[in-house]
């Protein structure tokens, strides 16, 4: 993967897309084979070391809303505090920075529970941003969003992977908003699980594969699919 | 989490709040010493009677003292619980941690008339008393805890925790049948909770136990605070989860044991005081919790010590029973109020 692209994985429910996303980031054992960063295994690492190089925005919700925003999101700089997480002005300056890029300048003194699932879900984002790891991996970031937050929020990633030059990974259904944003995807499928920017894929004819057809079939022509 | 500056007032608010509790509680009880004398006897002068001087130096204060060690640490126990669990009803009681407590007591004080051929137990005392209901609340915290690894749905383990309460009760019932009249009563006054009869050696034991168990809790301040967002996320921030979770478990099985062993099982203070401190400061971040939860939980249990002695008669109610009373309708109002318990 390239420094500073959005890459999308996609794939049918089941195939293992959460599971990869949350191997990566260590939050469970591999079942197999060994997963490479910096060419260091990634086994390697102390969960210390790690959490500078990957932060992760999961799918499952958090146990306490009654943190404010910018609790929240200062909650990203514990790698780099000490003992006891006083910040530095440094720390305050980033967690400031990733607060602005998500857009939630006014709402950092809200507790989480007033917020919506939108604005909750760039709360997650922001705090990962805080933590300022080269990698970012989102595990299912437009569930429970409208069309026009999965939109809104898909488009976010995209500008902080090309202004901040961090590399963002995230898994989705939605294919046809993916396809119009992705720098790269991943196409989980059991077989080849082909990798590429959304136009090659396309002019492989993998989108054809994914679904039945009988039931769905890849327009080509409008990049959307098409029930059948 | 940034601006610490708003803290101040508050704590000072609570700092005054506890010397003017802590006055109130020496100066009151079976016979009524003036706020003034029992204050001058206190900081080291001499009163007019010398007998108020025997009653504060050899009762009073020491009452008080051991009142504010058990609130402050059974109430830190109860943040503690909270955040490890993720539970908002979390506390020494619910999760059984007090009645594996009860039950090292139970089996100290009652099995050794069962047990007395097969090892001599010769030292019901204090360190023996506390280091059983400490043993017994550490193993109830470690099985809850290996339950909670199996276990994802935090009802089931609170379910699981109230199973644990239970089955300890059964034991100390069956102890109880078996054992001597004078044992019993022992047990059971013990189990009523008090926070009076404790020598100063015993009240500097309970002081060391809840030291201890408050700077391994510094150790965990931070992983704490990523607790708040799961353990997954915890992870993914570095917080190393295997090392922190035991050293909250080992923090609140001393703060919980300890407090359980020298006052008793007291109720609800555990459950209640985080919940109230949550209102007040109105943040999560434990750097302000931690301290703020000792301090009201200290102010809390001497109100209840105040009012278990019922002022100026020679009655001493059960301890346990004036903190459920008090806790009890605590925990219903924050509920009726914020229609849910955020934490």
């Amino acid at each position: 993967m390239k420094q500073g692209e959005l890459t999308g994985i996609i794939g049918v429910n089941g195939i293992g897309k959460s599971t990869l996303l949350r191997t990566l980031a260590q939050v469970q054992p591999a079942l197999a084979g060994t997963i490479l960063l910096h060419n260091t295994p990634l086994e390697r690492y102390t969960s210390k070391e790690l959490a500078s190089i990957v932060s992760i925005v999961l799918t499952e919700t958090i146990p306490s809303k009654n943190l404010t925003v910018l609790e929240l999101i200062s909650l990203g700089r514990q790698p780099y505090t000490n003992w006891i997480g006083s910040l530095s002005t440094a720390d305050k300056e980033k967690i400031e920075e990733a607060i602005e890029m998500v857009g939630l300048s006014d709402l950092q003194h809200k507790k989480c529970y007033e917020l919506s699932d939108g604005q909750l879900q760039r709360v997650m984002i922001g705090r990962a941003l805080a933590q300022d790891t080269e990698l970012i991996l989102l595990d299912e970031p437009t569930s429970h969003l409208d069309l026009y937050h999965k939109v809104q929020l898909l488009k976010l990633l995209h500008h902080v992977a090309h202004t901040t030059k961090k590399t963002i990974l995230f898994t989705s259904h939605e294919i046809e908003i993916a396809l119009q944003l992705c720098d790269q995807m991943l196409i989980l499928n059991n077989l080849d699980n082909p990798f590429g920017s959304p136009e090659t894929l396309i002019s492989q004819k993998q989108f054809e594969k994914l679904f039945p057809t009988d039931t769905l079939r890849f327009d080509a022509d409008t990049n959307s699919f098409k029930v059948s | 989490m940034n601006e610490n500056k708003n803290y101040v007032f508050p704590f000072v608010l609570l700092g005054i709040v506890l010397v003017v509790c802590f006055g109130i509680n020496i100066s009151l009880g079976s016979v009524n010493i003036p706020l003034k004398d029992s204050l001058s006897i206190v900081f080291g002068n001499t009163a007019e009677k010398e007998s108020w001087e025997y009653i504060i130096w050899n009762y009073r204060l020491p009452k008080a003292i051991t009142a504010m060690l058990v609130g402050a640490g059974l109430s830190l126990s109860g943040l503690l619980m909270q955040t490890l669990f993720r539970n908002p009803l979390a506390g020494p009681f619910v999760l059984g941690i007090s009645s594996g407590a009860s039950l090292g007591a139970a089996i100290l004080i009652m099995g050794s008339s069962l047990f007395s051929s097969i090892v001599a137990f010769e030292f019901i005392n204090s360190v023996s008393l506390a280091i059983a209901s400490s043993v017994g609340s550490i193993i109830v915290l470690i099985a809850v805890m290996i339950v909670a690894s199996k276990i994802k749905d935090t009802m089931a383990l609170l379910i699981i925790g109230l199973m644990f309460g239970s089955i300890t009760a059964a034991v100390v019932s069956i102890l109880s049948y078996f054992t001597n009249a004078e044992k019993l009563q022992q047990y059971i006054y013990w189990s009523f909770g008090s926070v009076g009869n404790l020598s100063w050696s015993q009240i500097l034991l309970l002081t060391v136990i809840i030291g201890i168990a408050i700077l391994i809790s510094l150790l965990t301040l931070k992983s704490l605070n990523a607790f708040l967002l799961g353990e997954n996320y915890a992870k993914s921030m570095g917080v190393h989860i295997k090392k922190s979770r035991y050293l909250i478990i080992i923090a609140t099985g001393l703060l919980a044991g300890g407090a359980t062993a020298f006052a008793g099982p007291v109720a609800f203070i555990g459950l209640a005081v985080p919940h109230l401190t949550r209102q007040i400061f109105s943040t999560t971040d434990h750097r302000v919790l931690m301290p703020a939860v000792l301090l009201y939980g200290a102010i809390l249990l001497l109100i209840c010590d105040t009012l278990a002695q019922v002022p100026s008669s020679a009655y001493v109610l059960p301890l346990n029973a004036i903190t459920a009373i008090i806790g009890a309708p605590v925990v219903i109002w924050l509920l009726v109020r914020k229609r849910k318990m955020v934490f």
